[in-house]
């Protein structure tokens, strides 16, 4: 039995045979051949395959990863169109008169050796998009096309790292857990995981990769971050125990469905879920909810070709509205920027896009958006609870921009004579420092603060979240940040405002205690997490 | 016929993603478009893994030549597409 430590970013437990995710081909032979033009009919039928499978690839990864991260399919198929790439083949089959097969194989190697040899580390890693691109064709021209992934048994997947791209292609049905060499737990694969509920470890190390061998039985506990290549009995009995110790705390959780967030003394908060989308509805129902606290609106910028209009809009949060019937939802206004492009808005490449061009200063620079999506909002407004809020607010000015901007369009509408709530509560997201420190400024203009976390600790801590060399000087329980929202919990509360956190802050059950301490009003987590933490409040005591 | 030439100002230069939008840009002209990197034979602009293998990186100048019956409306999509990607 060898032990490896990563990070755990879903805490369960699995036991399971290892998947080794490949992206070397499986052995191909040379065989000579007399008819070389049925070979090459060989080659154009795998590329119409292989070229469909990667189109399906493509819109399952649009829904999944977004526009950007969905890209690279694209670019993988105009590769197996690549002229070079494709008369490489085709000279091979006809001048050493061989299968199909292996001159694919042949091309591949160059061709990845031409990217490996270039000095440029980016560059290199381009030959793994060409052996992956080769190894579908080969797939294709062997089997009958089926991916090389699927598997009949769950399986436990273990890679060096899993880009996006191929973290969409597993079947997620089959898949036990993660474990990753390398990687930061900002990754897909662990944003992946936590919206799965399946256990995952981030970074277990090149030596975990070293001890693996095809089909050898692995252990994985989400909790601690330890992997286990080939446990002994002795471990498998207390993995095993660990996961019956996990259902046995889900049925309990279950228990608690219904149940008040109140502590033992009696102080209540609200368990809102955040959710990215229309399809998330059913997961904040089912983990009981008791409202959205964050419903991210950018999905419908992304899934959409062009922008969205009004009534595009309108009917999607219609829709949420109303099947929240009569819960809270807190919509957030657009919030892209450089880091999330959407090719109809033309943004600029930037150096620095989280200290760019994104969220509220889009809106505010592109009213036409902004009053669209208002409009949209202010219309279903009437169909339920809804509250607006703005993102990456900075200054005093902004807030009175947004306030305007409602103004206007509220005013639209009364002349048009559309229904609308004028109750729709108005919030601002607290992720700046700046907001932090004028609070007091900002609480008077609004109904709600909503701390959005991960972008307050990335600010206030000057550490880039996409970078995952910086996780160790990340403490997200850093005092400068916690006083941040203390402060700004002061100010809402001292200006008749209530405020919330709907970052993964939220989550953190080592701060439940604190965040009551504060007086927060809401917390606002992934759908998960609500019943852990329902649990958590009704065990605390303030006193 | 019509040059120009562009210095890359992005951090990483002409990688996967940029290069495929390019050739798929270029793809919509008529015209023949050829991209040089100084020292090296200039290439097919819609030869995608040929461009990905000129390790275009920052800093680097390359050189396109344009012919054909839409040059002015490539040369000014080519150039739109370089200052707003790389």
């Amino acid at each position: 039995m060898a032990v490896f430590k990563g990070k755990g970013v879903y805490g369960a437990v699995a036991v399971g045979k290892a998947l080794i995710f490949k992206r070397q081909a499986a052995e191909v032979r040379r065989v000579s051949v007399q008819d070389t033009e049925q070979e090459l009919e060989r080659v154009n039928s795998a590329k119409e395959l292989a070229v469909a499978q990667l189109t399906q690839i493509h819109e399952k990864a649009l829904k999944e990863v977004g526009e950007t991260n969905a890209e690279i399919f694209e670019i993988h198929i105009m590769m197996l169109d690549d002229e070079d790439y494709n008369d490489s083949i085709k000279s091979i089959i006809e001048t050493q008169k061989v299968n199909a097969e292996y001159a694919v194989a042949v091309t591949s190697d160059n061709f990845a050796e031409m990217f490996a040899n270039m000095d440029d580390a980016y560059m290199q890693a381009r030959s793994a998009d060409v052996k992956d691109i080769s190894n579908r064709l080969i797939a294709c021209l062997t089997s009958s096309g089926e991916s090389a992934s699927v598997q009949d048994e769950k399986m436990i997947v273990c890679a060096d790292d899993l880009a996006p791209s191929e973290t969409v292609s597993l079947d997620k049905d089959k898949v036990l857990a993660f474990v990753t060499a390398f990687g930061s737990s900002n990754s897909h694969t662990a944003i992946l995981a936590r919206n799965m509920n399946i256990p995952a470890v981030i970074g277990a190390g090149q030596e975990f990769l070293d001890a693996l061998e095809d089909g050898c039985i692995v252990g994985v506990d989400g909790h601690t971050g330890e992997v286990f290549v080939s446990p002994d009995e002795e471990t498998v009995k207390r993995l095993e125990n660990k996961q019956a110790e996990d259902i046995k705390k889900k049925q309990l959780l279950l228990e608690l469905k219904g149940k008040e967030n109140i502590t033992l003394d009696g102080t209540r908060i609200n368990i809102f879920a955040n959710i990215g989308g229309v399809g998330g509805i059913g997961a904040v129902l089912a983990n009981d909810a008791g409202g959205i606290g964050l419903f991210r609106s950018e999905f419908l910028y992304l899934e959409s070709e062009d922008y969205p209009t009004e009534e595009q809009q309108f009917q999607a949060y219609k829709k949420v509205l109303e099947s929240m019937a009569g819960k809270k939802v807190i919509i957030r206004t657009l919030d892209i920027g450089a880091d999330k492009q959407i090719d109809y808005f033309d943004l600029d490449k930037e150096d620095n896009p989280a200290l760019g061009f994104r969220a509220i200063r889009i809106c505010l620079t592109r009213p036409d958006i902004f009053r669209t999506q208002m409009r949209a909002l202010y219309r279903a407004s009437a169909f339920g609870e809804l509250g607006i809020m703005f993102p990456m607010i900075t200054s005093v000015s902004e807030v009175q921009k947004c306030l305007d901007m409602c103004e206007q369009v509220r005013n639209e509408l009364s002349a048009d004579g559309i229904r609308f709530n004028e109750k729709t509560e108005l919030g601002i997201m607290i992720e700046t420092p700046a907001a932090a420190v004028i609070s007091d400024k900002l609480a008077p203009m609004v109904d709600f603060f909503s701390v959005g976390t991960n972008d307050l600790t990335q600010y206030t801590l000057a550490c880039d979240r996409q970078n995952a060399k910086l996780e160790p000087f990340v403490d997200t329980h850093h005092e400068a940040i916690l006083r941040l929202i203390e402060m700004s919990a002061e100010n809402a509360h001292a200006n008749n405002a209530w405020i919330g956190i709907c970052g993964e802050l939220a989550a953190d059950l080592s701060l439940t205690e604190t965040f009551l301490r504060m007086g927060i009003d809401e917390l606002s987590v992934s759908p998960p997490f609500v019943l852990p933490l329902r649990e958590k409040v009704r065990s605390l005591s303030l006193k | 016929m019509k040059e120009f030439s562009y210095t890359i100002k992005d951090a990483i230069g002409i990688h996967a993603r940029p290069a495929g939008n390019l050739v798929k840009l270029i793809k919509g002209y008529s015209s023949t478009v050829t991209v040089e990197k100084e020292g090296k034979p200039p290439i097919n602009a819609t030869a995608l893994m040929k461009l990905m293998g000129l390790g275009v990186k920052c800093g680097d100048t390359v050189k396109f030549t344009v012919e054909g019956d839409d040059e002015d409306a490539a040369v000014k999509g080519i150039e739109e597409f370089m200052n707003a990607n790389l």
